[in-house]
């Protein structure tokens, strides 16, 4: 392609209220590890609140996440064994979805090494562009060394703790407040 | 690595109050700059997505031909120097020719068409090319304030090579009457950016005695996923 000269990346318009037929048809995306794959199984449900606490029932949450050892698939649906790395699902009328996965290992990059998390590209009608966040594991012991959440607020990176339920086994809640006070933290790509 | 942030003016703010939606769903805090040494960005984004082989021709999808102006959707995806993005998802949705989705929540009084769906999905090839035959959408009715209308379009979604060049947006077709009154397309502070989301009439992609052809290109972000010195 000889062709380089600089473009202008194509405006977002909002992913509105009726994408479920185009982009959440599939309820296999809720599945990123199937029962055979490695590591520890878990269900991981999240949930979306606006700024009035509402739950949000049109939102489309994408996962992308290492496997058990830290890596990430270096090709669509060449992961290991059962294991995607990626998820895509819309919320229910509670504002919630689950995926069924494996808690991703610590990712290493050179000598940095990241805690494990899940990463998050949020759509919704009310939002004009995607944006991002990132799911990690209450009590890791990564955590405090963790790159990403130290350029985050100390006061703000509970917000991006998934927390294990109370109730049901192997399941970690994590919520995404859209607004207010426990704004989730959101990144800039 | 060229700084990857956006061209001023060229993408909506997260809260556009003209649009109500953004005004209890736009964070109010301000976003954090990820670094990219850490976001893994060079990795695929999307699992097995399986492309049937109409799913590109949302006119065959059923026993019968959907009711409406039958249209050609066509163009090529590109990176911001202008690079093809080959092999990488593109899909689609859309209501009908009388501006319904078939979607439970859209209770537009108009009817929907049971020869039509309105979602499709293919790979672009080695040129970055794509192509569908879809039915043209109609404007319809929503409640965002008295008396507002979209335009008509088709709702884009492509992943490209990494989470950076994810793209959702909207395609729109020439001289819509609604461009001046629609907040979604307004969204957008750059008038050329937003005249980039509008489709061109092409005579060389409309089919004789069958098929209009518009053609939509679409640049993904990512230059900055390759180091300049590392180009040929």
């Amino acid at each position: 392609m000889s062709d380089t000269a600089r473009r202008i990346a194509t405006s977002s318009q909002t992913v509105g209220p009726f994408f479920h037929f185009g982009l959440a048809a599939d309820p296999g995306l809720g599945r990123i590890a199937a029962p055979d794959a490695a590591g520890i199984h878990i269900q991981l449900r999240i949930r979306v609140l606006d700024g009035e606490g509402v739950p949000v029932p049109d939102a489309l949450i994408e996962v992308y996440q290492a496997d058990a050892d830290g890596d990430f698939p270096q090709q669509a649906g060449a992961g290991k064994h059962g294991f995607s790395g990626f998820g895509r699902l819309a919320t229910n009328a509670d504002g919630m979805c689950t995926f069924a996965t494996i808690k991703p290992g610590a990712v290493r990059s050179g000598a940095v090494e990241q805690a494990p998390h899940v990463n998050v590209c949020f759509l919704s009608r009310g939002l004009l562009r995607q944006i991002y966040t990132r799911i990690y594991f209450e009590g890791d012991a990564g955590l405090t060394t963790d790159p990403i959440l130290g350029i985050v607020p100390p006061e703000r990176r509970a917000t991006l703790m998934a927390r294990p339920s109370p109730a049901e086994a192997a399941t970690w809640d994590f919520v995404i407040h859209l607004q207010g006070e426990d704004e989730t933290v959101f990144f800039d790509l | 690595m060229i700084d990857p942030r956006e061209v001023a003016g060229t993408q909506p703010p997260l809260l556009y109050p003209p649009y109500k939606s953004t005004v209890l769903r736009a964070p109010s805090k301000p976003l954090i700059q990820l670094p990219h040494d850490f976001t893994n960005l060079a990795a695929p984004l999307f699992g097995d997505l399986p492309i049937g082989p109409g799913d590109n021709d949302l006119t065959r999808q059923h026993t019968g031909e959907p009711q409406g102006e039958r249209i050609i959707v066509a163009g090529r995806v590109l990176d911001e120097d202008g690079r093809p993005v080959p092999n990488t998802l593109v899909e689609l949705w859309q209501c009908n020719a009388a501006g319904r989705y078939r979607h439970v929540v859209d209770d537009h009084p108009a009817p929907l068409d049971p020869h039509f769906t309105g979602a499709g999905r293919t790979m672009t090839d080695a040129e970055g090319r794509y192509r569908f035959v879809t039915i043209k959408p109609g404007a319809y009715p929503w409640r965002n304030h008295p008396n507002a209308w979209r335009p008509a379009h088709i709702h884009f979604s492509l992943f490209g090579t990494s989470f950076l060049s994810r793209l959702v947006t909207q395609m729109y077709f020439p001289n819509d009457p609604l461009f001046p009154h629609d907040p979604i397309f307004n969204s957008i502070p750059d008038e050329r950016a937003r005249r980039r989301l509008i489709s061109q009439f092409d005579l060389d992609l409309t089919e004789p005695l069958w098929a209009l052809g518009y053609r939509f290109d679409i640049i993904l972000r990512g230059r900055d996923s390759t180091p300049f010195e590392e180009r040929a």
